[in-house]
């Protein structure tokens, strides 16, 4: 299918653009001029193309867990958000740390996903922090990225060897930066809102403690650290001196990090409960400076679908975690471009070129010519309500149900097919 | 003086007015049920349910006898925790105490939060009897009523919090009201076990016992519950005896006429020696016996506030 889309202001900051031009799509891929007439023609006129987004953090829930999510429900979520590539965590049941259960989510995905889907491999056998998964077999099987997201990895020597094994790889090592022994029982962040609520607290420091340890490490092994998630203005400060030391980390975090404070947990909504979990002011604003200053170099998700029945339990037995897929963009929108902590330009950057760059994904997160023709069409006067019934995703557990956007996706193109409008929905 | 509330989940959320409007319509009921026959019929033909998913004597008796005194019908369910978390929700349960017609539901449980859960999910009005480490209003309110009817007034008075502040609902409760009325209140414990922004709450906090309860008004004793130890939170039942027992010479500091309060249950010889739960000073027998008639104001209150709201809906004047 050839695809023309006419006179659209194209942002594709890999390749430093920003101009009202034509974009040809043909055999799935962007290119610079057509060989025919296009099947569909789309009038660009106040609208903005940019790559198709790449999150880089999600939860897709399959195999294991469908009644919360599966490859189908989540990538048709994903593509009303205007993502094109998820990464999805291997903490399914059974983990992913094996070649099978890769080539599970990759078939799977190929079947009945709406779009790329990249799976993230466990760092040790079982997610259980004592013996290396087999990272070369994940590697050949399709593998971005290796992972023991909410199980993190307590052993400074299993946190060593990995680091050091996947350098040969080219694989980086993402980690959900959390001292166990810490956070303990810890169920929202520890300060004067947990006080208050008599919630136990997780403290900054059981992030920041693995961030030192995971960076000193990456020191020590020369491996690639992507740290998941940040959420206190102390892992910011530790990644960034890092990466003016010169080491090989980079960073990621999700838009309620930025738009959210504890502050939020007065009423125990279940839908405020995440991890890490939401922090102060200064933490946002920190991240804030860390996004502009580079120190951040990816807006993911997390996108942690769980059950209506699971998020109605007492505040301390609910698990962590929400919902994003469907608000990403948006979010970074109103928070961070209006507000002026962004260009659109650099934040585009954030969810395209960076993540593609990091992740060594060849023909993403770009528009160039010979790009995969992965695109997200963007109306920034287009204003919204999002609401609980206009959901794709399988679970509702967002605490942004309500709020009124300006700016958003409107159509998705996967591979050169038009796979969501705002119009006509899941195509 | 008006309450117009449909829940009692926490003395934070009231206001100083609503505060003193509970303690004003405790005062007659004290008087009533301290006679020989001690019903009224306020509470005719409404049923009053006890919810209780962890061990409690007194307050769930404190709370039965408020609600028979006001000739309520009362039922009291004790629920194991371990079957909250395998079992039927919360919500469910709720659910179906109003099925029977509930008006209220009066609920004490280890988990913060869940009064909040109740009051939002259900038409009955909710009283919180104590939920994890959140709080503990009616004991707030209980505390407040005995140190107003021994002192006369709370304002200005040095009121001391001793023992372990962080997982007490108990102190959290006090605190809210004692400085909503104006009290100086002062807490003492471990480093370990005062959260670092309790001074946020406008108290004063002091890790020396002796420095804390110096000329104090009143000295409210919490229960240290053993299991803190083996969280390390302080390193021996031995050494917490040594530092912030309540002793006789330590109490011989305070103001002659202090009070001397405890939540029960005590632990004697430990937080509280038996001198000192034993002196003349201590009104610890009186927080039971006010605690039913500030019970009995609450469950009034919320009852009226709800005929108030019936009528509106039904279109009477009332």
């Amino acid at each position: 299918m050839a695809i023309l889309i006419k006179n659209i202001r194209v942002i594709d900051p890999a390749s430093k653009t920003d101009k009202i031009k034509d974009i040809y799509i043909e055999g799935g891929k962007i290119v610079s001029k057509m060989s025919k007439e296009p099947e569909t023609v789309i009038d660009g006129k106040n609208k903005i193309a940019v790559p198709g987004l790449i999150d880089v953090h999600s939860h897709l829930r399959d195999p294991g867990q469908e009644e919360k999510e599966t490859i189908k429900t989540g990538t048709r979520s994903a593509c009303k958000g205007g993502i094109t590539t998820v990464f999805c965590m291997p903490n399914t049941k059974p983990v992913i740390d094996n070649a099978p259960s890769v080539e599970y989510i990759l078939l799977k995905a190929q079947k009945e996903g709406k779009v790329n889907v990249l799976p993230i491999g466990c760092i040790t056998k079982g997610s259980l922090g004592t013996e290396l998964a087999e990272i070369g077999i994940l590697k050949k099987a399709g593998i971005v990225a290796v992972s023991d997201d909410g199980s993190p990895v307590a052993s400074s020597q299993i946190m060593r060897r990995a680091l050091e094994y996947t350098k040969m790889f080219n694989l980086p090592v993402i980690s959900h930066c959390e001292d166990k022994d810490l956070s303990r029982t810890g169920v929202m962040n520890e300060g004067k809102n947990s006080m208050k609520l008599g919630l136990r607290g997780i403290p900054a420091q059981s992030e920041e403690v693995m961030v030192s340890r995971d960076i000193m490490l990456a020191e020590l092994t020369g491996g690639h650290l992507h740290i998941a998630h940040v959420s206190t203005e102390g892992s910011v400060e530790l990644v960034r001196q890092a990466k003016k030391k010169g080491l090989r980390v980079t960073a990621e975090t999700c838009p309620h990090y930025f738009t959210l404070t504890d502050d939020s947990l007065k009423t125990f909504s279940t839908n405020y409960k995440m991890n890490p979990p939401l922090r102060t002011e200064k933490d946002v604003q920190a991240i804030k400076k860390g996004l502009k200053d580079g120190t951040i170099d990816c807006i993911c998700t997390d996108h942690a679908p769980h059950t209506l029945e699971e998020k109605s339990r007492e505040f301390d037995i609910a698990p962590f975690g929400i919902i994003g897929f469907e608000t990403l963009l948006s979010l970074v929108l109103n928070e961070l471009v209006d507000k002026k902590v962004l260009t659109l330009s650099e934040a585009i950057a954030k969810m395209t070129v960076n993540p593609a760059k990091i992740f060594s994904l060849n023909g993403r997160g770009s528009l160039k010519p010979g790009s995969f023709a992965d695109v997200a069409i963007i109306d920034t006067k287009y204003s919204y309500e999002y609401k609980k019934e206009d959901i794709l995703s399988k679970s509702k557990n967002s605490p942004f149900i309500g709020r009124k956007f300006k700016g958003g996706s409107v159509m998705t193109i996967v591979g050169g097919k038009i796979v969501w409008t705002v119009k006509d929905g899941i195509i | 003086m008006s309450f117009n509330r449909k829940d009692l989940l926490g003395l934070e959320y009231l206001a100083k007015e609503e505060i003193q409007t509970i303690i004003e319509t405790a005062k007659p009921f004290k008087n009533l049920f301290t006679r020989s026959i001690k019903k009224a019929p306020a509470l005719v033909g409404k049923t009053v349910v006890n919810l209780f998913y962890e061990p409690s004597t007194r307050t769930r008796t404190s709370f039965e006898f408020a609600a028979k005194r006001l000739s309520a019908d009362v039922v009291s369910i004790a629920t194991a925790t371990s079957s909250v978390v395998k079992g039927e929700s919360l919500i469910d349960t709720g659910k179906t105490l109003e099925a029977m017609k509930a008006d209220i539901i009066i609920i004490r449980h280890t988990l913060a939060g869940t009064p909040e859960i109740l009051a939002k999910n259900l038409n009955a009005s909710i009283i919180n009897a104590g939920d994890g480490f959140h709080e503990h209003p009616t004991q707030g309110l209980l505390d407040l009523f005995t140190i107003l009817d021994k002192k006369k007034k709370v304002e200005g008075l040095k009121i001391l919090l001793v023992g372990d502040i962080l997982h007490s609902r108990v102190a959290k409760s006090n605190i809210w009201a004692l400085t909503k009325m104006g009290a100086k209140v002062r807490v003492s414990g471990p480093s370990t076990l005062i959260p670092k922004h309790i001074s946020d709450l406008g108290v004063e906090v002091f890790y020396d016992l002796d420095k804390a309860i110096k000329d104090v008004d009143v000295v409210n004793i919490l229960r240290i519950q053993m299991e803190r130890q083996q969280e390390n939170l302080f390193p021996s039942v031995h050494e917490y005896v040594e530092l912030y027992q309540v002793t006789e010479e330590r109490l011989a500091t305070a103001k002659p006429d202090v009070l001397v309060m405890h939540p029960g249950p005590m632990n004697r010889g430990i937080e509280i020696s038996s001198y000192v739960a034993d002196s003349p000073n201590a009104v610890i027998n009186e927080q039971v016996t006010n605690g039913i008639a500030v019970r009995m104001a609450v469950l009034y209150l919320l009852v009226a506030a709800r005929n108030k709201q019936q009528g509106k809906k039904n279109g009477n004047i009332n």
